[in-house]
Protein backbone atom coordinates (compact mmCIF):
# COMPACT_ATOMS: atom_id res chain seq x y z
CA UNK A 1 0.00 0.00 0.00
CA UNK A 2 1.46 3.34 -1.09
CA UNK A 3 1.66 5.82 1.72
CA UNK A 4 1.24 9.52 1.11
CA UNK A 5 2.39 11.99 3.70
CA UNK A 6 4.38 15.13 3.14
CA UNK A 7 5.13 17.33 6.10
CA UNK A 8 7.38 19.83 4.30
CA UNK A 9 4.56 22.26 3.56
CA UNK A 10 3.59 22.16 7.21
CA UNK A 11 7.09 23.15 8.30
CA UNK A 12 6.78 26.32 6.22
CA UNK A 13 3.40 26.99 7.79
CA UNK A 14 4.91 26.67 11.24
CA UNK A 15 7.49 29.37 10.48
CA UNK A 16 4.78 31.73 9.20
CA UNK A 17 2.59 31.19 12.25
CA UNK A 18 5.59 31.63 14.53
CA UNK A 19 6.35 34.97 12.91
CA UNK A 20 2.83 36.29 13.41
CA UNK A 21 2.90 35.02 16.99
CA UNK A 22 6.05 36.87 17.94
CA UNK A 23 4.46 40.08 16.62
CA UNK A 24 1.93 39.75 19.42
CA UNK A 25 2.19 39.32 23.12
CA UNK A 26 0.16 38.50 26.15
CA UNK A 27 -2.34 35.91 27.26
CA UNK A 28 -5.60 34.99 25.55
CA UNK A 29 -8.08 37.76 26.34
CA UNK A 30 -11.14 35.96 25.10
CA UNK A 31 -12.33 32.42 25.49
CA UNK A 32 -14.91 30.83 23.18
CA UNK A 33 -16.76 27.73 24.31
CA UNK A 34 -18.32 25.71 21.52
CA UNK A 35 -20.63 22.85 22.30
CA UNK A 36 -20.07 19.72 20.26
CA UNK A 37 -22.80 17.37 21.50
CA UNK A 38 -25.01 15.24 19.27
CA UNK A 39 -27.72 17.88 18.92
CA UNK A 40 -25.21 20.64 18.26
CA UNK A 41 -23.38 18.58 15.63
CA UNK A 42 -26.65 17.73 13.86
CA UNK A 43 -27.53 21.43 13.95
CA UNK A 44 -24.29 22.59 12.34
CA UNK A 45 -21.85 23.16 15.24
CA UNK A 46 -18.93 21.97 13.12
CA UNK A 47 -19.55 24.57 10.41
CA UNK A 48 -20.05 27.24 13.08
CA UNK A 49 -16.67 26.49 14.61
CA UNK A 50 -15.02 26.45 11.19
CA UNK A 51 -16.51 29.89 10.48
CA UNK A 52 -15.13 31.15 13.81
CA UNK A 53 -11.64 29.86 13.03
CA UNK A 54 -11.78 31.35 9.53
CA UNK A 55 -12.92 34.75 10.79
CA UNK A 56 -10.25 34.83 13.53
CA UNK A 57 -7.60 34.05 10.94
CA UNK A 58 -8.92 36.60 8.41
CA UNK A 59 -8.87 39.31 11.07
CA UNK A 60 -5.54 38.09 12.36
CA UNK A 61 -6.90 37.94 15.91
CA UNK A 62 -5.24 35.18 17.86
CA UNK A 63 -5.55 36.21 21.50
CA UNK A 64 -8.37 33.75 21.89
CA UNK A 65 -8.74 30.29 23.25
CA UNK A 66 -11.36 27.93 21.81
CA UNK A 67 -12.45 25.09 24.04
CA UNK A 68 -15.19 22.54 23.98
CA UNK A 69 -18.13 23.48 26.15
CA UNK A 70 -19.84 20.11 26.15
CA UNK A 71 -23.59 19.91 25.98
CA UNK A 72 -25.03 22.75 28.05
CA UNK A 73 -28.50 21.30 28.48
CA UNK A 74 -29.77 23.81 25.96
CA UNK A 75 -30.67 21.34 23.23
CA UNK A 76 -33.33 23.48 21.65
CA UNK A 77 -30.88 26.37 21.40
CA UNK A 78 -28.11 24.37 19.71
CA UNK A 79 -25.69 25.17 18.19
CA UNK A 80 -24.67 27.21 21.22
CA UNK A 81 -21.49 29.24 21.69
CA UNK A 82 -20.33 31.05 24.80
CA UNK A 83 -18.04 34.06 24.64
CA UNK A 84 -16.07 34.81 27.80
CA UNK A 85 -14.81 38.37 27.70
CA UNK A 86 -14.47 41.33 30.08
CA UNK A 87 -15.62 39.25 33.05
CA UNK A 88 -18.87 38.12 31.46
CA UNK A 89 -20.04 34.84 30.02
CA UNK A 90 -22.36 35.52 27.11
CA UNK A 91 -24.30 32.64 25.57
CA UNK A 92 -25.55 32.80 22.00
CA UNK A 93 -28.15 30.31 20.75
CA UNK A 94 -29.14 28.87 17.37
CA UNK A 95 -25.87 30.12 15.94
CA UNK A 96 -25.29 29.72 12.23
CA UNK A 97 -21.94 30.28 10.43
CA UNK A 98 -22.73 33.82 9.26
CA UNK A 99 -23.84 34.77 12.78
CA UNK A 100 -20.65 33.26 14.18
CA UNK A 101 -18.59 35.48 11.89
CA UNK A 102 -20.40 38.58 13.15
CA UNK A 103 -20.00 37.46 16.76
CA UNK A 104 -16.25 37.17 16.17
CA UNK A 105 -16.03 40.58 14.47
CA UNK A 106 -18.18 42.51 16.94
CA UNK A 107 -18.04 40.74 20.27
CA UNK A 108 -14.89 38.60 20.38
CA UNK A 109 -12.66 41.27 18.84
CA UNK A 110 -14.40 44.55 19.71
CA UNK A 111 -16.34 43.69 22.84
CA UNK A 112 -19.74 44.70 21.46
CA UNK A 113 -22.43 42.23 22.40
CA UNK A 114 -25.03 41.35 19.76
CA UNK A 115 -28.01 41.43 22.12
CA UNK A 116 -30.68 40.03 19.83
CA UNK A 117 -28.90 36.66 19.66
CA UNK A 118 -27.99 36.41 23.35
CA UNK A 119 -29.87 33.79 25.36
CA UNK A 120 -27.99 34.16 28.66
CA UNK A 121 -25.43 36.44 30.27
CA UNK A 122 -23.64 35.86 33.56
CA UNK A 123 -20.87 37.52 35.51
CA UNK A 124 -17.82 35.22 35.61
CA UNK B 1 -27.19 13.33 10.61
CA UNK B 2 -26.81 14.51 7.05
CA UNK B 3 -23.48 12.86 6.41
CA UNK B 4 -21.32 10.07 7.85
CA UNK B 5 -18.57 12.53 8.76
CA UNK B 6 -20.95 14.10 11.30
CA UNK B 7 -21.75 10.68 12.78
CA UNK B 8 -18.00 10.11 13.01
CA UNK B 9 -17.56 13.44 14.83
CA UNK B 10 -20.35 12.49 17.23
CA UNK B 11 -18.68 9.15 18.03
CA UNK B 12 -15.29 10.86 18.42
CA UNK B 13 -16.91 13.18 20.97
CA UNK B 14 -18.20 10.10 22.82
CA UNK B 15 -14.62 8.88 23.05
CA UNK B 16 -13.48 12.26 24.34
CA UNK B 17 -16.17 12.21 27.03
CA UNK B 18 -15.16 8.68 27.96
CA UNK B 19 -11.83 10.24 28.98
CA UNK B 20 -9.77 8.88 26.09
CA UNK B 21 -6.23 10.23 25.72
CA UNK B 22 -5.69 8.34 22.47
CA UNK B 23 -8.24 7.92 19.66
CA UNK B 24 -7.62 6.20 16.34
CA UNK B 25 -10.00 6.79 13.43
CA UNK B 26 -9.64 4.51 10.43
CA UNK B 27 -11.64 5.27 7.31
CA UNK B 28 -11.72 2.70 4.53
CA UNK B 29 -13.12 3.26 1.06
CA UNK B 30 -12.87 0.44 -1.43
CA UNK B 31 -14.38 0.50 -4.87
CA UNK B 32 -11.84 -1.36 -6.99
CA UNK B 33 -11.10 -4.38 -4.83
CA UNK B 34 -14.48 -4.58 -3.14
CA UNK B 35 -17.63 -2.52 -2.69
CA UNK B 36 -17.06 -1.25 0.84
CA UNK B 37 -17.08 1.93 2.90
CA UNK B 38 -16.35 1.61 6.59
CA UNK B 39 -14.92 3.39 9.58
CA UNK B 40 -13.54 2.29 12.92
CA UNK B 41 -12.92 4.34 16.05
CA UNK B 42 -10.72 2.91 18.79
CA UNK B 43 -10.16 4.71 22.04
CA UNK B 44 -8.51 4.13 25.40
CA UNK B 45 -11.36 5.70 27.38
CA UNK B 46 -13.09 4.26 30.43
CA UNK B 47 -14.92 1.62 28.38
CA UNK B 48 -18.26 0.00 29.10
CA UNK B 49 -19.36 -3.27 30.65
CA UNK B 50 -21.26 -5.88 28.64
CA UNK B 51 -24.68 -4.79 29.95
CA UNK B 52 -24.04 -1.24 28.77
CA UNK B 53 -22.75 -2.44 25.39
CA UNK B 54 -25.81 -4.67 24.94
CA UNK B 55 -28.18 -1.84 25.72
CA UNK B 56 -26.43 0.72 23.49
CA UNK B 57 -28.23 -0.23 20.32
CA UNK B 58 -31.67 -0.43 21.82
CA UNK B 59 -33.20 3.03 21.61
CA UNK B 60 -36.10 2.04 23.87
CA UNK B 61 -34.38 0.64 26.94
CA UNK B 62 -31.54 3.12 27.03
CA UNK B 63 -33.25 6.44 27.43
CA UNK B 64 -31.92 7.01 30.92
CA UNK B 65 -28.56 5.27 30.80
CA UNK B 66 -27.33 6.53 27.47
CA UNK B 67 -27.82 10.22 28.10
CA UNK B 68 -24.20 10.70 27.08
CA UNK B 69 -24.52 8.49 24.02
CA UNK B 70 -27.82 9.53 22.50
CA UNK B 71 -29.73 8.04 19.62
CA UNK B 72 -26.87 8.35 17.19
CA UNK B 73 -25.70 4.75 17.32
CA UNK B 74 -29.02 2.88 16.88
CA UNK B 75 -29.99 5.08 13.95
CA UNK B 76 -26.61 4.70 12.29
CA UNK B 77 -26.75 0.92 12.78
CA UNK B 78 -30.12 0.86 11.06
CA UNK B 79 -28.73 2.86 8.14
CA UNK B 80 -25.71 0.55 7.84
CA UNK B 81 -27.89 -2.58 7.82
CA UNK B 82 -30.15 -1.03 5.21
CA UNK B 83 -27.05 -0.65 3.02
CA UNK B 84 -25.91 -4.28 3.31
CA UNK B 85 -23.45 -3.28 6.00
CA UNK B 86 -23.38 -3.57 9.75
CA UNK B 87 -21.67 -2.53 12.91
CA UNK B 88 -19.58 -3.95 15.71
CA UNK B 89 -18.82 -2.62 19.14
CA UNK B 90 -16.30 -4.04 21.58
CA UNK B 91 -15.60 -2.47 24.91
CA UNK B 92 -13.83 -3.32 28.11
CA UNK B 93 -14.05 -1.29 31.29
CA UNK B 94 -10.71 0.36 31.96
CA UNK B 95 -9.30 -0.55 28.56
CA UNK B 96 -11.35 1.27 25.94
CA UNK B 97 -13.89 0.95 23.19
CA UNK B 98 -13.71 -0.03 19.54
CA UNK B 99 -16.67 0.68 17.30
CA UNK B 100 -16.99 0.07 13.57
CA UNK B 101 -19.64 0.70 10.97
CA UNK B 102 -19.58 -0.40 7.33
CA UNK B 103 -21.74 -0.01 4.25
CA UNK B 104 -21.96 -1.26 0.69
CA UNK B 105 -20.17 1.65 -0.96
CA UNK B 106 -22.42 1.84 -4.03
CA UNK B 107 -25.68 1.23 -2.19
CA UNK B 108 -28.26 3.79 -3.33
CA UNK B 109 -29.33 4.57 0.27
CA UNK B 110 -25.84 5.00 1.72
CA UNK B 111 -25.45 8.41 3.36
CA UNK B 112 -22.67 10.49 1.79
CA UNK B 113 -19.33 10.45 3.58
CA UNK B 114 -19.38 14.25 3.54
CA UNK B 115 -16.68 16.53 4.87
CA UNK B 116 -14.24 14.23 6.67
CA UNK B 117 -11.54 16.92 6.62
CA UNK B 118 -13.67 19.26 8.77
CA UNK B 119 -14.38 16.45 11.20
CA UNK B 120 -10.67 15.72 11.62
CA UNK B 121 -9.99 19.44 11.95
CA UNK B 122 -12.39 19.64 14.92
CA UNK B 123 -10.18 17.24 16.82
CA UNK B 124 -7.20 19.56 16.35
CA UNK B 125 -9.28 22.66 17.11
CA UNK B 126 -10.88 21.63 20.40
CA UNK B 127 -9.09 18.44 21.48
CA UNK B 128 -5.46 19.13 20.68
CA UNK B 129 -4.41 17.50 23.97
CA UNK B 130 -5.64 14.12 22.71
CA UNK B 131 -3.38 11.90 20.61
CA UNK B 132 -5.59 11.54 17.56
CA UNK B 133 -4.54 9.24 14.75
CA UNK B 134 -6.33 9.47 11.42
CA UNK B 135 -5.86 6.71 8.86
CA UNK B 136 -7.59 7.00 5.51
CA UNK B 137 -7.41 4.09 3.07
CA UNK B 138 -8.70 4.38 -0.46
CA UNK B 139 -8.28 1.15 -2.43
CA UNK B 140 -4.51 0.66 -2.66
CA UNK B 141 -3.44 3.96 -1.13
CA UNK B 142 -3.40 5.18 2.41
CA UNK B 143 -2.72 8.34 4.36
CA UNK B 144 -2.02 8.58 8.06
CA UNK B 145 -1.39 11.52 10.36
CA UNK B 146 -1.19 11.77 14.13
CA UNK B 147 -1.36 14.66 16.55
CA UNK B 148 2.11 13.83 17.86
CA UNK B 149 3.59 14.03 14.35
CA UNK B 150 1.99 17.45 13.91
CA UNK B 151 3.19 18.65 17.30
CA UNK B 152 6.71 17.62 16.33
CA UNK B 153 6.47 19.80 13.22
CA UNK B 154 4.85 22.80 14.93
CA UNK B 155 6.86 22.61 18.15
CA UNK B 156 6.02 25.67 20.29
CA UNK B 157 3.22 26.84 17.97
CA UNK B 158 -0.05 25.32 19.20
CA UNK B 159 -1.89 23.24 16.59
CA UNK B 160 -5.18 24.94 17.49
CA UNK B 161 -3.79 28.31 16.37
CA UNK B 162 -6.23 29.59 13.66
CA UNK B 163 -3.46 30.01 11.07
CA UNK B 164 -2.20 26.48 11.71
CA UNK B 165 -5.73 25.06 11.55
CA UNK B 166 -6.31 26.66 8.17
CA UNK B 167 -3.02 25.30 6.89
CA UNK B 168 -3.92 21.86 8.23
CA UNK B 169 -7.21 21.99 6.37
CA UNK B 170 -5.37 22.60 3.09
CA UNK B 171 -2.90 19.85 3.96
CA UNK B 172 -5.69 17.36 4.67
CA UNK B 173 -7.61 18.32 1.53
CA UNK B 174 -4.52 17.93 -0.66
CA UNK B 175 -3.80 14.52 0.77
CA UNK B 176 -7.41 13.44 0.35
CA UNK B 177 -7.44 14.50 -3.29
CA UNK B 178 -4.20 12.63 -3.86
CA UNK B 179 -5.73 9.53 -2.28
CA UNK B 180 -8.73 9.71 -4.56
CA UNK B 181 -6.42 10.21 -7.54
CA UNK B 182 -8.98 12.22 -9.49
CA UNK B 183 -11.65 9.57 -9.09
CA UNK B 184 -14.96 10.20 -7.41
CA UNK B 185 -15.57 8.33 -4.18
CA UNK B 186 -17.67 10.38 -1.74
Amino acid sequence: MAKINSLDELRKLRDQAKESMTARSGEAKVRIRASMGTVGIAGGAREVLKAIIDELEKRNFHEVEIIEGGSMGLDKEEPVIVVERDGFQTTYGKVQPEMARQIVAQHVINGQIISEWVIARNKQ
Amino acid sequence: MKELSLNILDILENSVHAGATRIHLTLQEYLETKDFLGFRIEDNGIGMDQAMVDSLFDPFTTTSTTKTVGLGLPLLKQEAEMCHGGCELESQPGVGTKVSFWFQHTHIDRPPLGDIVSTVLMMYAIHSDIEFIFTHEVDNNSFEISTSELKEVFQDVPINNPKILQGLETFLLENKNQLYGGKHYG
